[in-house]
């Protein structure tokens, strides 16, 4: 089961720290392939922290850990970085700014996360 | 390397010579007397039949810096068809009203310009002023450092000492590389930061007991006079562009009186209240003033119809320009010192309230008696834009160009006006003296602005043409301390140029006032503030007193 | 044998703390103090080890490299120099020379940042403030699309939220804190009154308040996500406040609105002055993107997206642009500097930089440098070169050389190239 949910991403300190020890360090890894979700959006996909989603749009998928944050319904956010920038597309709107926020994504589970998650409501 | 420039007219008005026909020989970058040179091994160029005068010298112009270039980064449209395309080691650049910094050195070589004095910086972004100056080829400069809202200053004037200001003003100038004291609106601009301004000269500056626009003049005036500047407190009046500011000028004046200082843009502040609103032109009332008094110096700032970008220090006038002008405005305030703003402007001859103002400058320039006094400018760019000093040339030397200009402006402007009885016209002598001569001697520039031995080598050459504008736009030879830069109105070659700044004395215990005063008043740190020995490369101080 | 430097400016993000302390024993920097943790990680995880020049993933010792680059830039017919943000300006006025000269197309990271925010000031203009004006008088704070919580960490302290100043003695206490945004941010959280806007409805709700401050009756309730008593309760307040400043960032300039979003802002901002003082700052992100716009400004009259392709400067967003050049294709080599493309463009114009020969400045191991052509592994400035960097608030600010490590810097480098190329 997937779903369309919106997307932004933006600066944190973990992504911040990890890009100084460099990007291809594991700090870094587990900084940027994080996604937020909104609780019941998680609860309705059927995953808990911890779990994995593979996010994709018509760029690529990346697949990434999922952490329960406060985020209104339907809003997932995603530090910036490389992993993110495989689901940016080319659109820049004539501005030269891609589409870092407000990016639809396609969301599908690909593990429910530790116990407790019951997988896909029906 | 030596030159000789041979048999030209030449027009020195600091050394008497008045279109005499001489030759001028330069030796290392200098003017000097004839027998030092081998004529045998200089370069000799025959100057027969044309005007040789010093290089121009800019005395008032914003041409760099934090608010000038936010004036560039505003204006993308102004640029377009005002590009410069590189030529050979020459760069490129753009920009109608705000031209990009080689753009700049160039356009100001090919009219055979030298020096230039950049009129207004804070000395917290001083650094920011200094390298865009290093981008800036072919011309000497120096900076005019912002003084009358500063908090350090405004300080000593309420604790009432004097001491403390003055040792500060020379630590001031030594820290941001500066050259002169400049005032713009003093305490207006920091009564800006609280939504409002000052509208007479003792008006109370917000905060600050017992200061006012007076003392703050008083004050400054008295510390350049202790100091021993080399120029003399370069004044932005209160009320600038308002219906009161020619009297408030000339009260600034009188409270001034025998204390040398300089009044720049004056146009700007020589209104009076007119029938509906509309200005009325005040430049007799002022000139006399000026005419009375020898210790003061004045610069016009002449409107010239077209685009302009009006950009000041000055941060209650520009908003005020922009509630009046409407359209795009920028607004910039600076902790502890400063302020200032931008708003773009068109200046029409059919607009009665431009009609006026250009009436004004025309009138300064006519009725101020003594050409050593007052200066050609146009307060770049608010005024308009520096490459139109060739068309107020003609202005002022063509009697009849005047007239006929004078009659395409609009009606309510002309009604009453003094403009079209005053038939003087300016000589080339004269106009070296509002060029040159003048500016540099005001300036204390003893190597600038004259043609005598020991003089710097910076020469420029026109072939003299029945329409002034014409003559001036396109110099045959520009030399900047002895080497060609610019050739038949386009520059040839790139030298650096020097930053003038001075070097005046000061107890060093105010370093530790100020350092302690730091912690509070800023967010940099004060080991951070001081523009260092090598940040800029050609700096040469100039000693005072 | 151990030394200590005082005020030290950090050059990481554009608040350009300047008063960090760092020791340093021979070469090594041991500790830093009063730096964010971003600012930690700058000077603390810098390599000093000796560093040659690579061609192609081979070393190379520097002249060879150079020689390599100038060769590859001779050949391009649409070069594309690109980054400058983590640079100095001494070395960005190399950037736009070497730029000049070989016609190239040259931008900085403002593109992705705030360029949207530069299209808005040509627009309509931008009351803006130094950050000491904030510090010193701002009574209320309105933080829009912005985090400083984890994009600038010592801004509430040194600049805004809890410094203090000659008007605000108690901090947080002397004012009233704002915060609007899709989501309730760890800056939200510090917030008096958080404001939840509905994503891709911010300049609906700039433009009711523009509405409301002039007495106009915006209709709806919520508009854009937000009850209307709270936006009229914030116009109350902005009217009648002593110095109120916005802050702003990638919350306006990312989302569809892009620029028409910052032009609705800042016309709010210039509209609030009619009665009370307003400011607004944008949030600059890089250490030095600010002096990237600088330069570029002064050089060419344009900030970013410039191209020298006609021999004379050329601005066009869209065009000039570098992901928008990139994606298109419409480069055939790439000088990266001071930034890491390669990491933080979309995919799209990431690979395209794969296809091209790229001409890489860069100390650290960057995926921008993993790919280089021809890789200067240069000197940071900040950490082992001085320069000189501009604040988000445009104040410039000396960078100090902590450590000496002996290696060239961007400036000299590109220096070296741009005579290398006129040969």
């Amino acid at each position: 089961m997937s779903e369309r949910l919106t997307l932004i991403s933006g600066r944190t300190r973990k992504q911040a720290i990890g890009m100084h020890k460099g990007k291809d360090s594991p700090e870094y890894h587990a900084a940027t392939e994080l996604v937020e979700m909104n609780p019941e959006d998680m609860a309705r996909l059927g995953v808990a922290d911890g779990g994995r989603l593979t996010l994709r749009t018509e760029v690529g998928e990346i697949a990434m850990t999922v952490q329960a944050g406060t985020l209104p319904a339907g809003l997932v956010f995603v530090p910036m970085g490389t992993a993110v920038n495989g689901l940016v597309g080319a659109e820049t709107l004539g501005t030269g700014m891609p589409s870092f926020k407000g990016l639809t994504v396609e969301v599908e589970v690909v593990e429910a996360g530790p116990a407790g998650a019951e997988g896909p409501r029906s | 390397m030596m030159l000789g420039i041979l048999g030209g007219r030449v027009y020195d008005p600091r050394n008497g010579r008045d279109g005499q026909v001489a030759d001028i020989w330069v030796k290392d970058g200098r003017v000097v007397a004839a027998d030092e040179v081998d004529r045998d091994r200089a370069e000799l160029v025959d100057a027969a039949g044309l005007v040789v005068m010093p290089g121009g010298v800019e005395v008032h112009s914003h041409l760099v810096g934090a608010k000038v270039n936010a004036g560039r980064k505003l204006r993308p449209e102004d640029h377009r068809g005002h590009e410069r395309a590189r030529v050979g080691d020459l760069r490129s650049g753009a920009g109608g009203t705000v031209p990009s910094t080689y753009l700049s050195g160039y356009l100001y070589s090919e009219m055979g310009y030298t020096t230039i004095m950049e009129a207004a910086t804070a000395p917290l972004v001083a650094r920011h002023t200094h390298e865009e100056l290093e981008d800036m080829p072919n011309l000497d400069k120096g900076v005019f450092i912002t003084m009358g809202n500063n908090h350090f200053i405004m300080k000593a004037i309420s604790e009432g000492r004097p001491d403390m200001a003055r040792d500060y003003v020379a630590w001031l100038l030594k820290a941001s590389r500066g050259y002169a004291i400049k005032i713009v609106n003093p305490g207006g601009v920091e009564n800006w930061k609280w939504g409002t301004n000052v509208r007479e000269l003792d008006d109370a500056v917000i905060g600050y007991e017992g200061v006012t626009p007076r003392r703050i003049l008083e004050t400054l005036a008295r510390v350049n006079d202790e100091l021993g500047l080399p120029h003399v407190p370069h004044i932005h009046g209160i009320n600038l562009g308002r219906s009161t500011s020619a009297r408030t000028t000339v009260e600034t004046m009188r409270t001034l009186k025998g204390v040398p200082a300089h009044y720049c843009h004056l146009q700007f502040l020589s209104y009076g209240e007119g029938p509906q609103h509309i200005h009325s032109c005040e430049a007799p009332s002022v000139a006399e003033v000026v005419n009375a008094d020898p210790s003061m110096t004045v610069d016009v700032g002449q409107i010239v119809f077209g685009q302009a970008t009006t950009m000041t220090s000055d941060g209650p006038l520009q908003h005020m320009l922009h509630q009046t002008a409407g359209g795009r405005w920028m607004n910039d305030d600076v902790e502890s010192e400063s302020g200032g703003g931008i708003v773009p402007i068109v200046y029409k001859r059919t607009n009665p309230v431009n009609a006026t103002m250009w009436r004004t400058g025309l009138e300064l320039f006519l009725l101020v008696e003594d050409p050593w006094r007052v200066f050609l400018t146009t307060d770049h760019p608010n005024a308009g834009c520096f490459t139109s000093y060739p068309q107020v040339i003609k202005l002022l030397m063509d009697r009849g160009y005047r007239r006929e200009r004078f009659g395409g402006i609009h009606r309510r402007a002309r009604r009453g006006a003094l403009l079209p009885e005053l038939e003087r016209e300016y000589s080339l002598y004269e106009i070296a003296v509002i060029t040159r001569a003048g500016p540099a001697r005001a300036l204390g520039l003893d190597k600038k602005g004259h043609l005598g031995v020991g003089a710097d080598a910076d020469i420029a050459v026109y072939s003299e043409q029945e329409d002034k504008e014409a003559m001036f736009a396109r110099p045959r030879y520009v030399f900047k301390d002895g080497v060609l830069v610019a050739r038949d109105g386009a520059v040839v070659a790139e030298v650096p140029g020097r930053t003038f700044y001075v070097d005046a004395p000061y107890d060093p215990a105010i370093e530790g006032e100020i350092r302690a005063y730091f912690e509070n008043a800023y967010t940099v740190a004060y080991e951070n503030y001081a523009v260092v020995t090598g940040e800029v490369a050609h700096t040469e101080p100039v000693a005072c007193g | 044998m151990s030394t200590v430097v005082e005020h030290v400016a950090c050059p990481f993000c554009g608040c350009v703390c300047d008063d960090l302390t760092v020791e340093v024993e021979g070469a090594r920097i041991v500790k830093v103090k009063r730096a964010c943790s971003s600012g930690q990680g700058v000077f603390m995880e810098y390599d000093p080890s000796p560093r040659t020049a690579r061609v192609r993933g081979e070393e190379a010792d520097w002249d060879a490299a150079v020689a390599e680059a100038a060769a590859i830039l001779r050949e391009a017919d649409s070069p594309l120099i690109y980054g400058l943000s983590s640079a100095a300006s001494e070395a960005q006025r190399k950037a736009v020379e070497l730029a000049d000269r070989i016609g190239a197309v040259i931008d900085s990271t403002s593109s992705v940042c705030h360029g949207p925010t530069g299209l808005a000031m040509q627009a309509v203009g931008e009351p803006t403030c130094t950050l000491g004006e904030i510090r010193d008088r701002a009574d209320l704070l309105v933080f829009w699309g912005c985090n400083p919580d984890q994009s600038h960490l010592r801004h509430f302290a040194r600049y805004s939220l809890n410094a203090k100043g000659a008007l605000t003695p108690n901090g947080r206490a002397d004012r009233t804190m704002y915060v609007v945004d899709v989501r309730e941010t760890g800056t939200a959280k510090k917030a008096d009154h958080f404001l939840q806007v509905a994503p891709g409805h911010d300049f609906e709700v700039l433009t009711a308040l523009r509405l409301l401050v002039q007495g106009g009756e915006p209709e709806g309730d919520p508009i854009g996500g937000v009850p209307r008593a709270e936006l009229e309760e914030l116009v109350e307040r902005l009217k009648s406040c002593r110095y109120g400043v916005f802050f702003m960032g990638m919350g306006l300039t990312m989302t569809a609105a892009r620029q028409h979003n910052v032009a609705e802002l800042f016309t709010l901002v210039a509209e609030l002055n009619e009665f009370a003082k307003c400011s607004v700052i944008p949030m600059r992100g890089h250490g030095n993107v600010t002096g990237a716009d600088q330069v570029l400004t002064w050089t060419s009259g344009y900030p970013f997206a410039v191209s020298y392709a006609r021999g004379y400067p050329q601005f066009m967003p869209g065009e000039f642009t570098a992901v928008d050049v990139l994606v298109r294709g419409a480069a055939d080599a790439a000088v990266i500097l001071a930034s890491d493309p390669g990491a933080h463009f979309p995919r799209p114009a990431a690979a395209h930089l794969e296809a091209i020969p790229t001409i890489v400045f860069d100390h650290g191991p960057s995926v921008s440098a993993a790919h280089a052509t021809v890789l200067f592994p240069t000197a940071a400035y900040g950490v082992d070169a001085a320069g000189t960097v501009y604040r988000m608030d445009n104040v410039p600010i000396p960078l100090s050389k902590v450590i000496e490590t002996g290696r060239p810097t961007d400036e000299e480098i590109l220096g070296r190239l741009i005579e290398a190329v006129r040969t």
